[in-house]
């Protein structure tokens, strides 16, 4: 490892570059500008006097230069002001101007320094004007700044809790969210103004599951735990019915962990919702974080929310987190003592792991006694016992009498070790030491107590030891064992009596009380010895200094000496004084800490910290699942039925990007965060949807008149609510409601040639209220009811036409849609997609492969392999390994009759061929085959790449040709961007082509079939019926490519491809006319 | 959620504070400073103390108490985790975490500090970039700040929170393109007094200084990755390619970072190095003892044993000692009663001894339990469990990088009951 220092250096070379790249512009750093900042503290103070004018100047590269300085400038300034804003409130005043105008800076870092200082700023009077400033930028389209926003909203609730309502709309719409950035924020946010809000959550809870691993590390600890909260209430208890738990079968569960895991929900009538089972595969990965409280919050969800053979999985991890500090060590043993309590075979494989060692801290040695003693059983008990021998001999006293109790209640716990452990602890009491000798009377009492019936000779040897024991405790203990055992150790306990009638005087107080116990019970049992033996010790009572001790012996002596006056009570004395006590019950400290959540400040304090939020039971009947459902799935069926993808947000990002370019912002990916993005896009779906299908005319009238009755509805509804805002705040939200209507009012009008009037106007006034930020959930439900409505008879209508339709559909039903979606690793495509950007203009998203050809390749022929045969397929996702790289599927069989060893890829050429391999299989069994993934990257040709897959004795030179079309990834783009990216590859990057179609690919549907099959690109809503438009990009330079298909009369059709790279233009032409004629 | 931070050295002095929220008395750390008192040792301070209003949670870390003030529910481990990330970030950038260090550079301190949070609730944490907004010091920036009167605070603006991955900057460029790892595994042991292994495991770490120019994409490989049992991981890590592959696929942050860390499986049996033979007694008078302890190798897979240590905590009762070593040189404090011996490289053919006497206080009772032994070795060029890293491959960028793996072993928890 290289030293601090070189790092610092290289580091900072960078520092000039970086900033030019970010904001793409020419900057000068120099070396005094920063410094600027102490001038306030030094007393050049005239140095800053230039700031304004630069802020004001015209020149970019002058404001920035200032901004650069006033962040600079911020760095202390801000510190101070927000420290002493309360303090001084007219000075703090004087600097909001200053920030207000920041607000509007076009770097979004600036922005959202000066909201993130702006809110800072604890003064009641500009409450207001934060809440104007969250707003504005809860709609900006930086992510970052959004975060900030959310960050905004606690700091504004904690300064004035009766802007609660309006928060909550910011928070609904933050929610809404699909940024990584602001998901943990914004979440914070909610469980801090309105935890109790859960209805907020149904729609966001399946995109939350989503993100969740790409989620910043602290914003996944809140995220969860919400989520913990969400899942309790709305998911029925997977658990056993009847509750107890069976150790067995968990047991069992330990050795076969993943295939259980499998069958689990078959195996039980109970279905697990797929909602809580993504819930569950979606935070299992995020147990392997380097963040301990991550860890731990997963833990803990599977604690409170999973199937109980499934919660062992998080053992393994918490163990590690053992490795940790000595505070993480600290919290994560307090919560497995709780959890191995109720569920000892979680931890029990992992027993060594809590042995202490001489080094640990108190407190640490004392949870793993717990534990230790929480996982006895009777099978491991001798290999507790051993270590416990160990431990009472430490050094710790404290924690030697500790290990003391713990040997009790093993004692208690496991009946088979009683008498060894009393034996064991019996030996203790002539120890050297008198904390571990007390420790041990105590508990012996103890154990004593639960089985009195035998061990009189364990008294008679404590009696015996009773001159030696100098620790009152102690000796208290052996006084009450005597006189409540009086009878079974007649002989010895009046003789004790004697002894303490001796030194009672010198006794301390515990043990005087005790004696007069004693003494009061060997009267009534043995007065003829003891008569006057227990009148002495009366009399010394009688006298004591202490007053509970002359108390007691006031009352002892009236209850047993007989006399006029008290008869009555005596009559009782006996039964008073040696009825059967019950005995003490020896238990973990941590028997019912799990009544709190587990990780939780409460769970640890094991009291309700303020803010404490408490975990639901289970309900009994699960609340509706629908709620979950996001409109936008239902559209995508109907609408672009068989080819469109299988993501379920992406329609309404392309909305959300057509809404941004139109309005001549530059967009950032998924900035849209608002709910107009949803809601107008189904709405505009459903309006050009009744508009395409005239053939269902009666139909499409009752729809219309539905929903324009609908739309009435939501549009008076969201007209109060944007009267509200044009209220509160002036700009750019009242721009917005009116621009997207105009421009959807001129698209539809594109595309619907022949749609009614009626309709027409139905699809605006539509998209008008559902533009307004604010939809309420109740509108965006009836879209859903309506979407719904509608979308049932059509299906019925279609399958009967067309069977193709219901095997693509297949590819989209909504749940299952969801399960596939997450298996793909979110984080990786979201790495992909960030390093894509730089090529491709950002409205342009990389979608899944529309449809995959089941067609594999022969690379290496069994004969020509000597056993060996191999055979490669496209599977036409984006490679993992690269962007620009195409990912081939490749199974490896072996038909000889012996293993074959290490498999791998040899020598390549072209030898400048970009492979990634696969990793070496390492011997492949005779009828074994293996399935490996390897990336290469053709550079966009389609020339064959040759390489050597080598076994351990043999080399084969095998090619892998790809067809044109598996070289293009599908991208998803709207029907305007696609005119707008045509329009620029005119001329040299055109060719088209007229065809005759075969007869049967003249109805619609199929034709993206066919195009499908060919190449791998993505379907492209349009409007017409009788043009279909494909979009694409190339693997490696990320080139577009367009394809569009125009349908002719007398069964011609235009072809027409649009690409820059001409000769893959051709050849797709080429491989398409042959799709579309032959077919 | 965080409210404000503290920072209290040994002797219970606030020499730092800071407040996210409104502002919080100091007098809250006297609850603490009681429990301080009380605690035996600075380790043993409960990690949360409930007070009346507040809760505090701190830490102990490099002779300093970090002490958070909370008021609401929070998770334990979240505030916990951030306070040493705290630590860790001072340790990045000054070079130690110390309470001189901290009070030489309080400038830079609070503006970190103000940086990591907003509003309690962390913002910043990642060192990559923090660095971008306030530059590390320098010995050479440190001389031009004080003649020119200039300051560390980046005069870029911080692009590496807009990021998809903000553990890196854009535009990283290194003439030299190097990227090295370490595998860095500890045994963690118990032996009992025959020598008999009551608990063995080992855990590995990581670590990697990559200085790549641009975003390269790194795959790392091992030859045998089932070796593992457990893992956890640098945010950079996908997991999936994990799961499916057993590769490490990662776009790594600029510089020093811990990339994994792994525990190999108890059940396998773990090879212990060193072997001790020990004999340490009392005579039943009460009047002393004898210590007798030799170190050998055992199973070191044909390497040389290095910087072995052998640390005993002797019981209070011990009044001096007189011993000699055969190898190295010892030293006793008799405050703490620390014996440590320093033995150094392990020679198969002359087995370091060191034996002698130890006297015990007048009239002291003979000690109930014989001190338990420390030891602390290395091995270079080896990791104990056999891991092997197959290989490097990186995408993404033209150039080619050095690469270079290096393996050590060392002594974790190991300790000898006697």
């Amino acid at each position: 490892m290289l030293s601090m220092s070189t790092n610092n250096l290289s580091y900072n070379d960078q520092g000039g570059t970086d900033s030019a790249v970010e904001v793409g512009q020419e900057t000068t750093p120099t070396s005094s500008n920063a410094g600027a900042g102490f001038g306030l503290f030094s007393v050049d103070f005239k140095k800053n006097d230039d700031l304004k004018e630069m802020l004001e100047s015209n020149k970019e590269s002058l404001k920035l230069e200032a901004m650069k300085r006033v962040v600079g400038l911020k760095k202390l300034v801000y510190v101070y002001l927000v420290r002493y804003a309360e303090e001084q409130q007219d000075l703090a005043l004087l600097s909001i101007s200053t920030f207000q105008r920041a607000l509007k800076d076009p770097n979004q870092l600036i922005r959202a320094s000066a909201l993130r200082v702006l809110s800072s700023i604890r003064v009641p009077i500009i409450v207001p004007i934060m809440m104007l400033a969250i707003k504005e930028a809860a709609s900006d389209m930086s992510p970052y700044v959004r975060k900030t926003s959310a960050h905004a909203i606690q700091k504004l609730y904690s300064l004035d809790q009766d802007q609660k309502d309006l928060l909550i709309e910011v928070i609904e719409k933050l929610l809404k969210d699909k940024s990584t950035l602001v998901a943990g924020s914004v979440v914070m946010a909610f469980e801090e103004v309105c935890p109790d809000r859960i209805d907020l959550i149904h729609k966001n809870y399946r995109k939350l599951c989503n993100l969740l691993v790409d989620v910043e590390e602290w914003g996944q600890v809140v995220i969860i735990s919400m989520l913990t909260r969400y899942a309790r209430t709305q998911f029925t208890s997977p658990w056993k019915e009847d509750g107890v738990f069976d150790e067995h079968s968990e047991r069992a569960f330990y050795e076969s962990d993943e295939e259980k895991t499998r069958n689990e929900p078959e195996a039980k009538p109970y279905m697990m919702d797929p909602d809580h089972r993504l819930l569950l595969r979606n935070t299992k990965p995020l147990l392997q974080s380097r963040n301990t409280a991550v860890v731990m919050s997963v833990a803990q969800l599977y604690w409170h929310l999973a199937p109980k053979n499934e919660v062992s999985i998080v053992t393994k991890s918490l163990v590690r987190l053992l490795r940790s500090h000595r505070e993480v060590q600290y919290i994560v043993l307090q919560n497995i003592a709780s959890m191995s309590i109720q569920r000892k075979g979680m931890f029990e494989p992992y027993m060594k792991s809590f042995y202490v060692r001489s080094t640990d801290a108190t407190h640490i040695k004392s949870l793993k006694l717990e534990i230790l003693t929480s996982l006895a059983n009777e099978a491991n008990i001798s290999t507790v016992l051993r270590e416990f021998q160990t431990y009472v001999k430490s050094q710790d006293k404290e924690f030697a009498a500790g290990t003391i109790q713990a040997i009790g209640r093993c004692a208690t716990n496991i009946s088979e070790v009683t008498d060894t452990c009393l034996n064991g602890l019996v030996l203790l009491l002539s120890n050297r030491d008198e904390t571990v000798v007390a420790e041990s009377v105590v508990v012996i009492r103890k154990l004593l107590q639960t089985q009195p019936t035998q061990h009189s000779d364990i008294i008679k040897h404590m009696a015996k030891l009773f001159d030696n024991i100098t620790v009152p405790m102690a000796r208290a203990s052996i006084l009450w064992l005597m006189g409540e055992y009086c009878e079974r150790v007649p002989k010895i306990a009046p003789d004790v009596l004697r002894k303490m009638a001796k030194s009672f005087t010198s006794e301390e107080d515990i043990v005087k009380l005790q004696t007069v116990n004693l003494a009061a019970k060997l009267y009534l049992t043995n007065s003829k010895q003891t008569k006057l033996l227990t009148q002495y010790i009366l009399n010394l009572g009688k006298y004591d200094q202490n007053y509970d001790i002359r108390d007691r012996t006031r009352f002892i002596r009236q209850l047993i000496v007989p006399n006029d006056k008290n008869g009555a009570l005596s009559k009782y004395a006996h039964r008073i004084l040696l009825a059967p006590k019950p005995a003490p019950l020896l238990e973990s400290a941590y028997k019912d800490r799990d009544r709190y959540q587990l990780g939780t400040l409460s769970h640890t304090i094991n009291t309700k910290a303020s803010g404490y939020l408490e975990l639901s039971d289970w309900p009994a009947v699960a609340p509706d699942q629908s709620v979950r459902n996001v409109e936008v799935i239902e559209p995508v069926k109907e609408w672009a039925p068989s080819l469109w993808k299988t993501g379920k947000s992406k329609p309404a990002k392309s909305s959300d990007d057509k809404f941004y370019s139109d309005s001549g912002e530059e967009e950032e990916e998924g900035s849209g965060s608002s709910s107009s993005e949803d809601g107008s896009s189904s709405s505009e779906e459903s309006g050009s949807d009744a508009e395409s299908r005239v053939e269902n005319s009666s139909q499409s009238s009752e729809e219309s008149d539905e929903s324009s009755s609908q739309s009435e509805k939501s549009s008076s509804e969201s007209e109060s609510d944007s009267e509200k805002k044009k209220r509160k705040t002036k700009t750019p939200l009242q721009k917005k409601t009116v621009k997207p209507t105009a421009k959807d009012g001129d698209s539809d009008g594109n595309v619907a040639k022949e749609a009614s009037s009626s309709s027409a106007e139905e699809s605006s006034s539509d998209s008008e209220s559902d533009s307004d930020a604010h939809t309420d959930s109740d509108s965006g439900t009836e879209h859903k009811k309506k979407t719904k409505s509608k979308a049932k008879p059509k299906v019925e209508v279609k399958s009967k036409k067309e069977v193709s339709l219901l095997d693509l559909g297949d590819f989209t039903p909504a749940p299952v849609t969801q399960l596939k979606s997450s298996i793909l690793s979110p984080s990786l495509l979201g790495d992909l997609e960030g390093m894509s950007l730089s090529n491709v203009s950002s409205t342009i998203q990389v979608s899944g492969p529309a449809f995959v050809p089941e067609k594999s390749h022969d690379l290496l022929h069994r004969m020509t392999g000597k056993g060996l045969s191999a055979q490669y397929q496209f599977p036409r996702q984006p490679c993992l390994y690269q962007p620009t790289m195409v990912s081939v599927q490749i199974s490896l069989t072996n038909t000889s009759d012996h293993p074959l060893e290490q498999i791998h890829i040899g020598d390549r050429s072209p030898t400048g061929l970009n492979i990634h391999c696969f990793n070496t299989v390492e011997c492949l069994e005779p009828e074994a085959s293996v399935t490996v993934f390897m990336g290469i990257d053709f550079n966009d040709s389609t020339q064959a790449a040759n390489f050597q897959l080598c076994t351990k004795e043999d080399h084969f030179s095998v090619s892998i040709q790809p067809a044109v079309g598996d070289l293009f990834l599908p991208i998803t783009m709207t029907e305007l961007d696609f005119r707008k990216e045509q329009g620029k590859l005119l001329g040299m990057n055109e060719s088209s082509a007229t065809i005759t179609m075969a007869a049967e690919n003249m109805t619609s549907q199929p034709i993206s079939r066919p195009v499908a099959t060919v190449a791998n690109l993505g379907v492209v809503p349009s409007g017409q019926d009788d043009i279909h438009r494909f979009a694409g990009k190339t693997a490696s330079s990320g080139a577009v490519v367009l394809v569009t298909v125009e349908l002719r009369e007398s069964s011609t059709a235009l072809i027409t491809i649009n690409t820059e790279k001409s000769v893959m233009g051709s050849m797709l032409l080429r491989d398409l006319k042959q799709a579309l004629a032959q077919a | 959620m965080i409210h404000s931070l503290f920072l209290i050295n040994p002797s219970g002095d606030i020499f730092l504070e800071k407040h996210w929220k409104s502002v919080v008395s100091r007098s809250v750390c006297d609850y603490f400073l009681e429990a301080k008192e009380k605690a035996l040792e600075p380790e043993d301070v409960p990690p949360v103390i409930h007070t009346p209003r507040h809760y505090l949670i701190s830490i102990y870390r490099d002779k300093l108490f970090f002490l958070s003030v909370i008021q609401t529910e929070v998770p334990p481990l979240f505030v916990i985790e951030f306070l040493h990330r705290v630590a860790e970030m001072i340790q990045d950038y000054f070079g130690e975490c110390s309470e001189t260090v901290v009070k030489d550079n309080m400038v830079m301190v609070y503006e970190l500090l103000e940086e990591m949070l907003d509003n309690g609730f962390p913002l910043a944490t990642e060192s990559n970039v923090l660095k971008e907004m306030i530059r590390p010091p320098t010995i050479l920036r440190s001389v031009v700040n004080t003649l020119t009167g200039t300051s560390n605070i980046g005069d870029t603006l911080p692009t590496g929170q807009l990021s998809t991955i903000p553990w890196r900057r854009a535009g990283v460029k290194y003439t030299n393109n190097e990227a090295y790892f370490d595998v860095v595994e500890e045994i963690d042991a118990i032996l009992d007094q025959s020598g008999t292994t009551v608990f063995a495991e080992i855990q590995g770490v990581v670590g990697a200084c990559v200085k790549l120019s641009g975003m390269p994409d790194l795959t790392l490989s091992f030859m045998n990755p089932r070796l593992l049992d457990d893992v956890s991981f640098h945010p950079c890590v996908r997991y999936k390619r994990w799961e499916s592959e057993r590769v490490l696929s990662f776009i790594p942050p600029d510089g020093n970072f811990t990339l994994m860390t792994y525990h190999v499986n108890a059940q396998n049996l773990v090879a212990i190095p060193v072997y001790v033979k020990q004999s340490i007694s009392f005579f039943e008078s009460g009047s002393g003892g004898r210590l007798d302890v030799t170190v050998g190798p055992k199973q070191t897979m044909g390497k040389t044993v290095e910087g072995v240590m052998v640390t005993v905590h002797l019981p209070k009762t011990i009044l001096s000692v007189n011993l000699t070593a055969t190898q190295g040189s010892y030293t006793y404090d008799n405050g703490t009663k620390l014996l440590v011996w320093d033995i150094g490289k392990l020679n198969p053919q002359k087995l370091p001894n060191l034996r002698g006497s130890l006297s015990l206080q007048a009239g002291a009772p003979k000690p109930e339990e014989n001190p338990s032994l420390n030891i602390d070795l290395k091995i270079q060029q080896l990791a104990i469990s056999g891991l092997k890293v197959n290989r490097l491959d990186m995408f993404g960028e033209k150039y080619k990088p050095f690469k270079g793996v290096k393996y050590i072993t060392k002594a974790g928890k190991f300790q000898v009951r006697t």
